[in-house]
């Protein structure tokens, strides 16, 4: 597969997924609902995923050995942090991040 | 907010969250160019996929390779709350008929739920299609428009790393995630904290032994089940 039919694969299903999980929910309502435990699973896949996803880009995988923290990475993600709690804005938090790194590259 | 589900309060509810889309939408548009993808593929994500949060993990998956159906698995688990979400909705929708429920799902996102779960606050807990539809219609468009100018933009920057804009990811992720711990108002704030740091370990052991494409979802469904065990002992 070229890696232009497999990327275009891959977004034609990632579509389909993101409107099946949208669009059943209010197909099927009408006649059943969720489980009590899938409901509770589910509520807690967000703060898992976004952490996961995190942590997985400070680390830099060795096979054989432990993973090694990317120290830039690690660094930046302090003022992102802080600007996350102060502005509580997607668009700024993005902004700070980015310019830790740049400014952590400088030094 | 006012108590009207017409088209017009519609219109003048989702203007705040323009600007959110906007910013939110750009980054993703420079980030896919900075990360190797043409303009037309970042579009098609947009098009498509519509969800931040699947689109930038797609995104990231790809630049590293994974197989298709571990990139559709995880796009499967990022966008699970948004089966909650649709699940909500619909108990508000059930007056109108099957057509116009499907079309409020397929454009459904995090900002039309909060906006619609805020303005129940003001109607007697009352939604319908003219004004779900409006918001979901406002909100589309301002996601094509500023993915198409930040993947425009996007071409001007020669050199991504230098301006730090590999790490625009990362602090998404951060973001989202800050933003959800705050924004739960049904998980305990201590509960979050705990399984978020088991997450961490668990990433951490996890990429000892598993390959990195396959990290993330192995983490989401042993911290998530960990998650609800702990809640159910300790909570």
């Amino acid at each position: 597969m070229s890696s232009s039919e497999y990327i275009l694969t891959t977004i034609i299903f990632c579509g389909i997924t993101t409107l099946l999980s949208r669009v059943i929910p209010f197909v099927l309502l009408k006649k059943f609902t969720l489980p009590p435990k899938l409901v509770e699973f589910l509520s807690f896949v967000p703060i898992v995923i976004m952490a996961a996803l995190w942590f997985s880009n400070l680390l830099i995988a060795k096979p054989g050995h432990l993973p090694q923290l990317n120290m830039q990475y690690a660094l930046a993600s302090l003022p992102t942090f802080i600007s996350a709690i102060i502005s509580k804005s997607l668009l700024i938090i993005v902004i700070v991040g980015m310019i830790s790194l740049a400014v952590l590259r400088l030094i | 907010m006012d108590t009207y589900l017409t088209k017009k309060s519609a219109i003048k509810e989702s203007i705040p969250t323009i600007f959110g889309y906007i910013g939110i939408s750009m980054a993703f548009g420079i980030i896919g160019k900075a990360s190797g993808f043409s303009t037309l593929e970042v579009s098609l994500m947009s098009l498509l996929i519509y969800a931040g949060s699947v689109q930038l993990t797609t995104l990231n998956m790809l630049v590293a390779g994974s197989p298709i159906a571990s990139i559709v698995l995880a796009a499967f688990l990022v966008n699970s709350r948004v089966i909650l979400m649709s699940t909500t909705v619909a108990g508000y929708l059930k007056q109108e008929n099957l057509k116009r429920n499907i079309l409020i799902g397929t454009f459904l996102t995090d900002e039309s739920f909060a906006l619609g779960m805020n303005k129940i606050n003001y109607t007697n807990d009352r939604l319908n299609f003219t004004w779900f539809n409006t918001v979901n219609i406002v909100s589309y468009i301002t996601w094509q428009v500023g993915t198409l100018l930040g993947a425009v933009l996007g071409s001007f920057i020669t050199d991504p790393k230098k301006l730090g804009l590999d790490f625009a990811i990362v602090a998404m992720f951060i973001g989202l995630l800050y933003l959800q711990v705050i924004g739960d108002k049904k998980l305990n704030k201590v509960l979050q904290i705990i399984v978020i740091l088991i997450s961490f370990a668990l990433t951490y052991l996890l990429t000892i032994i598993l390959p990195a494409n396959l990290v993330v979802i192995v983490v989401t469904l042993i911290g998530c089940s960990l998650g609800m065990v702990i809640k159910h002992v300790f909570f």
